[in-house]
């Protein structure tokens, strides 16, 4: 008997096809993970679940939750069973929680509702659950606001919100997407153990298939709306019947190859640079504590050379970034660039930027908007001495955007005609316009799909045999980082821990810091019938 | 696209006011300077739409009269406001946290400070009573409006990825303000013009109420209704025709203004579709 059965699910939302016949089911104490790329329709079965569709979906067939089909039950019925029956985590712990209330509040608000309970009979039922969720009493009082907690704390206090009254189902909307490797291992684990523990179904999903082989005990793969294959994760994993499934885990598991490189010419010199930021005072008069971002950090990059910079959020990545690139100073240290200073007396040296160019991780917050693709891509034409001509103009957009893949033609539109991939490349033909000497690549790939990634990475490999192209790859992402770079830094709170070869790095990690890193990230199964080499 | 109805609504209104204000530059029933005193109290009738005033003047001559005054007073003022108040948000945006963004934003605090109307009888009464002068009072008041609506919607654009990117593109932060940020939260302010021009109207309506706006003979809203005050058992209509025209000009622009916002905001129309 399942807890959960999802009968050729169909719906549209005006007009738009969003899901065509789905049919899932999920046992007591069981995980399911459904994935695929973004677009599929995983959350939106996820929302029919928990009968929280959009007010103009059409829906057909059947959700049968624990007897009751959710898609006709009315919203009283809808609104006893939500968090009794079934519970829902979210992938942003930043803005799941009400930031005015305090934590112990939260927890016990569910119980509160459901249960009919006094206010401190629900507050000691809300301790207990938040001491199951890891977070102890005398560290985490019931008191503390979501501001003082970390993201992998504030998700543990979702979870403990969902799982408060016991739930017979647990839907986990990318639950760690948002979360560091390390933290994301820790509540991966706790979410194993409260499903084996309250014999509770967990219908999770996520993007990472790496997360997916790890945790699910079926697994689900959907694409455009419909599942494609399902099936238990071991026999899946070793047998994948639909090319949609093994193009899937490939292009996870892409790797691409470097042309060889001689690098020993330094390109850009970091020596000691310390970069703190005055914290706020506490009270008016008080003192202000000082925060060190980025702690006496040096190191060299090649003409030539790919090197990658890896560490969790908060590590000193974007401040050192920002840095690299003369958008701010430097308390002490030094940034030279072919031996120029970035930084002269209070400016940033426009010489030295016109050989730097950065991409950035979000390929939808990247553009105005309100230019078109040309103006966008030729903003790093204003570091030149002189403008090129107009005939030049257009013959190096059209160059630029043919070397990312795109057409000449492209020019003329605006940006949000274009999808997130290409933005990425248009992201990348605006930092090549210029023939910079340097390419930062901030989160470049993080936020797009395994197929897209894999094609950006690609067209990075392709650039790098065109010309001599060196950058800087920051990156959470270990497997993208190794197949990317040649050299690798590990930086933890400021401070860089680990230096060398990128391919001994991952192997045989020395620093603790990295080897915790490498320890967490979950790890795609080797698989039959993926070609690791291309 | 959608539009709402409270937009054509308020789109309506304003625009009815303007083609009335419009209108009396080319023609007015009767000519408001000329007083025919035993004309005087009419209920409106054929001759006078509207009825006349305790002096005989023609009431639907001086709303249209009074209409231009308004909007001219009106828009005068927003434009002061607007003129300074965005650049000034602008630049305190592009210095954030610098000693010269505090300044800027304390300034406006302390302008925010006093009660707009005191200060305005204040300037009137030092430089006199005229039109310009409530132009003015109206207008240093509307540039705190706009500096601090400009630099919190500019702050949150500054942290977006393509600002980074125009600034890693070497353009000064007074380049990526006029390119960058200003067309970016220009539907902002376009809506919150069309409220402040509706306050502005209100202003000086209230100012002329109490003496300290346009001077006789030029025709004013608040002065009609003042006029009007000790007469409004006896003839009611003469109170009635001014203050309606305040009502529905200033209920249209700011239905206008929020029509303009749902129109504008794709985010705001997309949760009320």
């Amino acid at each position: 008997m399942s807890l959960l059965d999802i009968e050729n699910l169909s719906m549209s939302i005006g007009g738009t096809k969003i899901l065509a016949g789905i049919s899932l089911n999920v046992a007591p104490g069981e995980i399911v993970a459904i994935t695929g790329e973004s677009g599929a329709g995983k959350s939106m079965v996820a929302l029919s679940t928990m009968g929280l569709l959009p007010d103009r979906a059409r829906v057909t067939g059947r959700v049968i939750l624990d007897g009751v089909n959710i898609l006709t039950a009315p919203e009283a019925t809808l609104c006893r069973q939500r968090g009794r029956v079934m519970g829902m985590v979210f992938q942003e712990p930043m803005t799941a929680l009400n930031p005015v209330q305090t934590i112990g509040d939260q927890v016990a608000e569910t119980i509160y509702i459901h249960k009919r309970l006094s206010k401190s009979a629900a507050l000691d039922q809300a301790r207990d659950m938040l001491n199951r969720v890891g977070l102890p009493e005398d560290l985490f009082p019931m008191n503390l606001y979501p501001h003082q907690l970390s993201g992998g704390q504030r998700q543990r206090v979702a979870i403990a919100t969902a799982i408060a009254l016991r739930p017979r189902l647990l839907i986990a909307d990318e639950p760690t997407t948002a979360l560091d490797v390390t933290t994301q291992a820790l509540i991966l684990d706790l979410l194993k153990n409260l499903t084996a523990e309250f014999g509770m179904g967990l219908l999770m999903i996520t993007h990472d298939l790496a997360v997916v082989a790890d945790m699910a005990d079926r697994i689900i793969v959907m694409k455009h709306g419909s599942v494609v294959e399902t099936g238990r994760t071991q026999t899946l994993l070793q047998d994948m019947q639909h090319p949609y499934t093994r193009a899937l885990f490939a292009a996870s598991a892409h790797r691409v190859r470097l042309p060889e490189i001689s690098a020993s010419v330094a390109l850009l010199k970091v020596q000691n640079v310390t970069r703190t930021y005055r914290g706020p005072r506490n009270g008016l008069f008080g003192k202000r504590t000082n925060i060190c971002a980025v702690n006496e950090v040096s190191f060299t990059i090649h003409r030539g050379e790919r090197l990658g910079l890896v560490g969790e959020s908060g590590c000193g990545k974007s401040t050192l970034t920002r840095a690299l690139l003369g958008l701010e100073p430097v308390q002490s240290g030094s940034i030279t660039f072919d031996g120029q200073p970035v930084w002269t007396d209070r400016h940033p040296n426009l010489d030295v930027r016109r050989q730097m160019q950065v991409v950035f991780q979000d390929p939808y917050g990247s553009f105005n908007p309100r230019h078109k693709v040309a103006r966008l891509i030729t903003e790093p034409f204003y570091l030149l001495p002189s403008q090129p001509s107009n005939d030049e103009r257009t013959a190096k957009i059209a160059a630029a955007l043919s070397d990312v893949g795109l057409k000449p033609t492209d020019a003329t539109k605006y940006i949000h005609e274009f999808s997130g991939g290409q933005r990425q490349r248009i992201a990348i033909a605006r930092a090549l316009i210029n023939d910079p000497a340097l390419i930062i690549f901030d989160e470049a790939v993080s936020a797009l799909d395994v197929s897209i990634r894999a094609q950006v990475l690609d067209l990075i490999a392709d650039l790098c045999r065109k010309r001599p192209l060196s950058y800087l790859f920051i990156s959470h992402d270990l497997s993208v980082v190794r197949t990317i770079t040649d050299r690798v830094l590990v930086m933890q709170h400021g401070k860089i821990v680990e230096e060398g070869p990128t391919e001994d790095v991952l192997t045989t990690p020395r620093h603790s810091y990295t080897q915790r890193l490498i320890a967490a990230a979950p790890q795609l199964p080797y698989m039959r019938g993926t070609s690791h080499a291309q | 696209m959608k539009i709402n109805s409270s937009l054509i609504v308020g789109l309506g209104l304003s625009l009815f006011f303007l083609s009335a204000a419009i209108l009396s530059f080319l023609w007015t029933p009767y000519d408001i300077e000329v007083l025919d005193i035993p004309e005087k109290l009419r209920s409106p009738n054929l001759l006078h739409l509207l009825g006349t005033d305790h002096l005989g003047r023609d009431i639907l001559s001086m709303i249209l009269m009074g209409a231009r005054t308004s909007i001219a007073v009106a828009m005068l003022a927003v434009g002061i406001g607007m003129g300074l108040g965005v650049p000034l948000g602008l630049w305190a945006a592009a210095q954030r946290g610098t000693w010269l963004d505090e300044l800027i934003i304390r300034g406006n605090d302390i302008i925010f400070a006093f009660p707009s109307l005191i200060i305005a009888i204040l300037i009137t009464a030092v430089f006199g009573s005229s039109a310009v002068n409530a132009i003015l009072a109206i207008g240093i008041f509307n540039v705190p409006v706009f500096a601090r609506l400009t630099r919190g919607a500019a702050l949150s654009i500054w942290n977006r990825d393509f600002i980074l990117a125009a600034r890693v593109s070497g353009k000064s932060s007074l380049l990526i303000s006029a390119e960058h940020i200003l067309p970016n939260i220009m539907n902002l302010m376009i809506v919150q013009g069309t409220i402040q021009f509706s306050l502005g109207i209100l202003a000086e309506a209230a100012l002329s109420y109490i003496g300290l706006g346009a001077q006789p003979p030029t025709a004013s809203w608040g002065r009609m209704l003042a006029d009007a005050q000790t007469l409004v058992s006896i003839a009611p209509h003469v109170a009635i025709a001014p203050g309606m025209a305040i009502i529905l000009f200033v209920l249209g622009l700011n239905l206008m203004g929020d029509g303009l916002r749902d129109f504008l905001d794709p985010r705001i129309r997309v949760d009320r579709a």
